[in-house]
């Protein structure tokens, strides 16, 4: 086991912030925890990376435990914390090195971790990093974390801001470094990144709503769900909202999720309801759960 | 002037030394339209965001915003336009009342009317539990609904909105888009930016800017036919690389 978590407990002058946690993580498994903000994801990750001691319970990363093996684990993890903990009046590249230089290694040494991603930043690499871009410092912030070799990462929402396309490029990197034997412990937002886990917590309000893999978590949704359509995505959600039977209803893109209440529904009566309410072009089609579907019922 | 097109932008530019971050870009954005401004990291969007909304100086070329021209009118622009900005608006160490208060006051409402708009906007946010409560201690969701409404304390005619939903979980994400709709609906002019490609489809029409450029521009309907693909997330894979 590479992280293991036993009954951990934490809280703040009156929030409690994780509620008796427990689970585990193997060594070179991909690990995702999903949660809105709020969750407590940010909490373990602090205690993880020994930032922070819980009330209550054991943790252990990389054979170290979180109390007695600080520094041990310091020098073995890379966190990216949520919040940049880049020095803005830095450049790029000074930055990298800074990062280098405290762990005892060179940019040189471990560049072909760090490569895929670090090219895209590399052209400004004598910018400052309080001039880039949003994404950019993310970016950045991820090589830093990432340019000592780390046996165990911890990312805390490394995507969140990334570019469609840089996130894909994140993850195909996240996949080679667990090839190389990294084990990860990566929170998102996103939950078609969840689907690229091995393994994924759903975690809200301190607690954990589920532990499995992904294909696993989605089969649990057991209600049909319906992807509707129309001419106008306001009114039809508007309408679907007030449609007295609805059991859920949430925007996917160019489609409105739809669950029904009755375990009888029949969906041309839906399009009737609809027509009813001037809308057009409609379309009624049974689609799959995705984990963003299970999360909203989970959260709901 | 065509007086539907609140914002009109021919040719903006705006160079850093010798590095063009937004490059000569042109389009308009007709008024009650939710318009996506979409690109890649460092494409240039907040750069372009902060032209027209007059706190930046554009190097060359021009720009109306709500009938203002950002070279010589940028004060009428901020007092008529609402932005939320990337990194978070709202000061953390004051409650959710303070803020809507200080907000007011920076945009020259009256007591009375602070006090009216305050007491809508808490209910509409359904933030009445937490009205007295620091900002800070609100999950990121609430802050971000409430920046948003914070922005629209004025009633602007445009409002800009700079990732609002980054890192904000699934179905506050969803509320957030409603409040969107919801100003789309009565008039108000939305001009946003977001990296979550199912956003994109919920805009009229959508930009997409690459190293400075507008590459495309269409409705999302459109740009997935143009480029053959099914989704906005295949459209900006296929653009965004160049
Ligand atoms: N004050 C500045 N000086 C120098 N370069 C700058 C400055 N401000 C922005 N830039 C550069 O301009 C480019 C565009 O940045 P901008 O913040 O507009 O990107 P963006 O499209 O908003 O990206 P993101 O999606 O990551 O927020 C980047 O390369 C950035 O580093
Ligand atoms: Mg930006």
């Amino acid at each position: 086991m590479s992280i293991k978590i036993a009954n951990i407990s934490k809280s703040y002058k009156k929030v409690n912030a994780l509620k008796n946690i427990s689970f585990e993580v193997k060594s070179g498994e991909l690990f995702g925890l999903i949660g809105p903000d709020g969750a407590g994801k940010t909490t373990l990750f602090r205690i993880l990376t020994t930032l922070l001691i819980a009330n209550e319970g054991v943790a252990s990363v990389a054979g170290f435990d979180v109390i007695t093996d600080y520094k041990s684990i310091r020098k073995n993890v890379g966190y990216m914390p949520g919040k940049f903990s880049l020095y803005q009046d830095l450049t790029v590249e000074e930055n990298l090195d800074f990062f280098a230089t405290i762990f005892g290694t060179t940019i040189e040494e471990n560049y072909d971790l760090i490569k895929d991603i670090y090219i895209q930043i590399e052209p400004f690499k004598n910018r400052r990093a309080g001039k880039l871009s949003g994404g950019m410092k993310q970016k950045l912030a991820l090589c830093c974390a990432l340019i000592h070799k780390p046996k165990v990462l911890f990312l805390d929402e490394p995507t969140t801001g990334v570019d469609p396309v840089s996130r894909k490029e994140f993850w195909e990197m996240l996949k080679r470094l667990q090839q190389k034997g990294i084990t990860i412990l990566v929170s998102t937002p996103y939950m078609d990144e969840a689907a690229l886990c091995d393994r994924i917590a759903l975690i809200q309000g301190g607690k954990i709503l589920e532990i499995d893999t992904p294909a696993a978590i989605v089969k649990h949704y057991l209600k049909p769900i319906y992807n509707v359509s129309a001419n106008n995505m306001y009114q039809l959600v508007n309408s679907l909202k007030a449609y007295e039977y609805n059991h859920s209803v949430y925007p996917f893109g160019e489609f409105v999720h739809y669950t029904d209440r009755r375990s009888d529904f029949n969906p041309a009566e839906l399009k009737v309801y609809l027509e009813s309410k001037k809308l057009s072009n409609i379309t009624i089609e049974k689609t799959v759960a995705t984990i963003e579907d299970t999360f909203m019922e989970l959260a709901k | 002037m065509n007086t539907n097109k609140v914002i009109q932008v021919k040719e903006l530019t705006k160079v850093f030394g010798d590095f063009t971050a937004v490059n000569a870009i042109t389009f308009d954005v007709e008024k009650g339209e939710i318009f996506g401004f979409l690109g890649a990291n460092g494409a240039g969007k907040t750069t372009a965001m902060k032209m027209l909304i007059g706190i930046s100086n554009p190097t060359s070329g021009k720009a109306t915003v709500a009938g203002f021209d950002v070279f010589t009118n940028a004060e009428d622009i901020k007092k008529n336009i609402g932005y939320m900005s990337q990194k978070f608006a709202l000061y953390d160490d004051l409650t959710v009342k303070e803020n809507i208060t200080f907000f007011g006051g920076i945009y020259g409402l009256s007591r009375k009317r602070i006090k009216e708009k305050a007491a809508i906007l808490i209910k509409e946010l359904g933030l009445e539990n937490v009205a007295n409560k620091l900002v800070g201690s609100l999950p990121l969701g609430w802050k971000q609904k409430l920046s948003f409404s914070v922005s629209l304390i004025h009633d602007p005619k445009i409002v800009f909105l700079d990732e609002p939903t980054g890192g904000v979980d699934p179905i506050t994400r969803r509320q957030f888009w409603e409040l969107i709709y919801k100003a789309s609906h009565q008039g108000i002019t939305v001009f946003v930016t977001t990296h979550y490609m199912d956003e994109a489809e919920y805009c009229d029409r959508v930009s997409i800017m690459v190293n400075g450029k507008i590459e495309a521009l269409d409705t999302p309907k459109k740009l997935k036919e143009q480029f053959k693909v099914d989704t906005m997330n295949d459209v900006f894979l296929k653009l965004a690389r160049g």
